[in-house]
């Protein structure tokens, strides 16, 4: 049988919005993942280190703040430097089109903007999890 | 039979003759916050209604038609656009933009940075300068942001809560160096920290020591700031944070209450500290929920100034405040939609007698606001205020069956909500058990999950929806030097001045956080001194901590 896929759910930086972040998480616990949520004001620090105390399978990062280009890189950076380089990293919150390409660069997957829906942000994570090597573990 | 027996016969018989059920539209008919709408109202729906008890006129208790005797007749609302970005020059460009395009206050929007008390050059400020709003680490960029700007001519809102005790400083300085006396200069502080811990999360420190810097606020602007609003009291961020608007109505107003209850503890007479509380709501899109809430609002607050806290002034009384369309209503899909939800939700706000407005610009899902999308938002609120004809008569709303009806149940649904809190032990109690962010983050997933099985609809969201389209408006970028420019000037500063200076005032400070005295006076001190916000603030860390919170969704 399937274990739960374990998600962090984290907001970098100072932005205190965390509607959007609530909401996935209640989602994700909702679609039977095991989640996560750091609170808010978290550095990268901070967070690559919750990533790697709570063993996640997949990292959400939400930035409404603008500051995404200089956080989300940094997270992936300091996963990578704990020796974690297989988790899933997702973004949201408000990240232009144009960021997006150069975010993906930089190791965060998949963004998911202002309406996108739970249920595809639940069912990318499911289809990854089963595709990688992190479902037989 | 009476008048009202005799109606619902008459619509009894109604409904059995043309059966308007039957045909009915298979949608939700609800308010957004989920409260049903009947297919009709009639004067049963406000059978007892007094309008001498619950309606009133203008300008008088219980002021549920407004605040002013002559509402619009006299002065139209303050055209007040929240703005901010990039350093203190970039947005001074910006506040001379929208002055010549007729906006007729002032408002801040300060980076997260400062709002969160650090300066610009602190490692945790990376990343974030100059982002979401202006860099101020001092009175030089206070300085800068105000250039050519009259401080005894123009009121300026400051959206800036933990830290506003020191950029209310920066600004009697500012005034001060203009020959602007502090009993000339007018304006707000949003300075609400209650609404922090439950909605907007922009805290420092903990609830008590927070709750005293707001009461030396109050003392020292009933004394030397006396047309300065002390507290916007905000239901604006719990209503984007995903709250009903009858939650947003019973937290934002139970916060007023607290902040009344501190201020008679803290010694000071309500009378002269009432006057200068304000007031700050969203308008979110349901239209008539909207105009009902803003009605009850003044209602209630009338009722409690008078009844439960004595006050006799009735400008003690008097609800005014500030409204700002909502945020969390636009989308990123088919952004120029937008306009068009701006202007129905600053409608609302008017037609409920709002004292100043923030229209929101289209492209603020993607960024900060172009200064094409922020005009047009402007005019939204200058075609209300001169073509739509809404502002030539003081509440015209009053009277209809349903909005009366609305105004009356979101009264009762505030009530239900303060006999809980009460129940709690009152609002802080209430805070530290997670009640507010609870209910907030269940009615944000709620209407998540109506919006995600399609019985709500956001057009162009999850109806009316366009595969691949391409944004073809104008978006701002911050220019990624802003952060490095602003951290030579912090840098700058500080090695220009006087730091013996800061240091004595910043140890003046200290002591004075550690004892009782009002806290404005050093506060002002070591701002004449150009010690940074930064600075200042671990001054008051030190003392008074810092607020941790509990996570919970």
């Amino acid at each position: 049988m399937e274990r739960k896929v374990r998600v962090l759910v984290a907001k970098p930086g100072l932005d205190g919005h965390d509607r959007g972040a609530k909401v996935v998480a209640s989602a994700l616990r909702d679609a039977g993942m095991e989640v996560i949520y750091t609170g808010l004001h978290q550095t990268p620090e901070m967070i690559a280190e919750a990533a790697v105390q709570e063993d996640v399978d997949v990292v959400g990062l939400s930035i409404l703040s603008g500051a995404h280009m200089t956080l989300f890189p940094r997270v992936v950076q300091l996963l990578k430097a704990k020796g974690v380089d297989d988790v899933l990293v997702v973004g949201g919150g408000i990240i232009p089109e144009a960021d997006v390409k150069e975010l993906a660069k930089a190791g965060v997957a998949r963004v998911f903007g202002p309406g996108s829906p739970t249920t595809e942000i639940a069912a990318y994570i499911r289809d990854w999890f089963k595709s990688s090597e992190r479902a037989s573990v | 039979m009476d008048v009202y027996e005799k109606i619902r016969e008459a619509e009894k018989k109604w409904r059995e003759r043309c059966k308007p059920a039957a045909t009915q539209r298979d949608a939700l008919f609800e308010t957004i916050s989920g409260d049903p709408v009947k297919d009709l109202y009639t004067p049963c729906d406000i059978e007892g209604l007094d309008y001498g008890r619950d309606l009133g006129f203008p300008g008088e208790y219980p002021f549920t038609r407004g605040v002013r005797n002559n509402m619009y007749r006299g002065r139209l609302w303050t055209m007040r656009q929240f703005s901010g970005f990039g350093t203190a020059m970039d947005t001074n460009q910006r506040y001379h933009f929208l002055l010549d395009r007729g906006q007729t206050g002032l408002s801040v929007a300060f980076h997260l940075p400062t709002i969160m008390g650090y300066d610009s050059d602190h490692p945790r400020s990376i990343g974030e300068v100059g982002r979401c709003g202006v860099a101020i680490d001092s009175l030089e960029d206070m300085q800068v942001l105000f250039d050519k700007i009259p401080l005894d001519k123009v009121s300026t809102s400051m959206t800036i809560n933990a830290p506003a005790s020191i950029l209310l400083a920066f600004y009697i300085c500012v005034g001060e160096k203009q020959g602007v006396s502090s009993d000339r200069i007018s304006g707000t502080i949003q300075n609400d920290i209650l609404k922090e811990y439950i909605a907007q999360k922009s805290w420092i420190f903990p609830p008590e020591p927070s709750m005293r810097i707001i009461t030396d606020i109050m003392g020292f602007c009933a004394d030397h700031v006396p047309k300065w609003n002390t507290i916007s009291i905000s239901g604006y961020h719990i209503r984007e944070a995903g709250s009903t608007a009858a939650q947003e109505l019973a937290f934002t107003l139970a916060d007023g209450f607290a902040y009344v209850e501190a201020g008679i503890k803290a010694g000071l007479d309500v009378d002269r500290f009432a006057p200068r509380l304000s007031y700050f709501f969203n308008a979110h899109l349901d239209f008539f929920e909207e105009i009902a809430k803003y009605r009850a609002a003044r209602r209630i607050w009338a009722r409690e100034m008078k009844e439960k806290y004595g006050a006799k002034k009735p400008e003690s009384w008097l609800l005014r405040f500030h409204t700002q369309t909502a945020g969390c209503s636009l989308t990123a899909q088919q952004p120029e939609n937008n306009i068009v939800r701006t202007a129905y939700e600053a409608l609302s706000a008017v037609l409920g007698g709002t004292q100043s407005l923030h229209t929101n610009s289209m492209d603020e899902t993607l960024a900060l606001p172009s200064e094409k999308a922020v005009q047009i938002a402007l005019r939204t609120q200058q075609i209300i205020a001169c073509e739509t004809g809404v502002a030539n008569t003081i509440d015209p709303l009053a009277g209809s069956y349903f909005v009366e009806a609305l105004t009356n149940r979101l009264e009762k649904e505030a009530y239900d909500y303060f006999e809980r809190i009460e129940s709690m032990g009152g609002v802080v109690k209430a805070i530290d058990r997670g009640f507010f962010q609870k209910e907030i983050s269940d009615a944000a997933y709620a209407y998540q999950k109506k919006i995600e099985q399609g019985k709500a609809v956001v057009v162009g969201v999850n109806e009316y929806v366009i595969e691949d389209e391409k944004i073809e408006i104008p978006i701002l970028k911050i220019d990624p030097e802003v952060e490095r420019i602003q951290v030579e000037r912090v840098k700058a500063l500080r090695a220009r001045r006087d730091n013996d200076l800061v240091k004595r005032r910043l140890e003046v400070l200290k002591n004075a956080a550690g004892g009782s005295d009002n806290l404005m006076p050093p506060i002002v001190e070591a701002a004449r001194a150009y010690a940074t916000l930064g600075e200042m603030v671990d001054v008051l860390k030190g003392v008074f901590g810092e607020y941790k919170e509990r996570p919970i969704f």
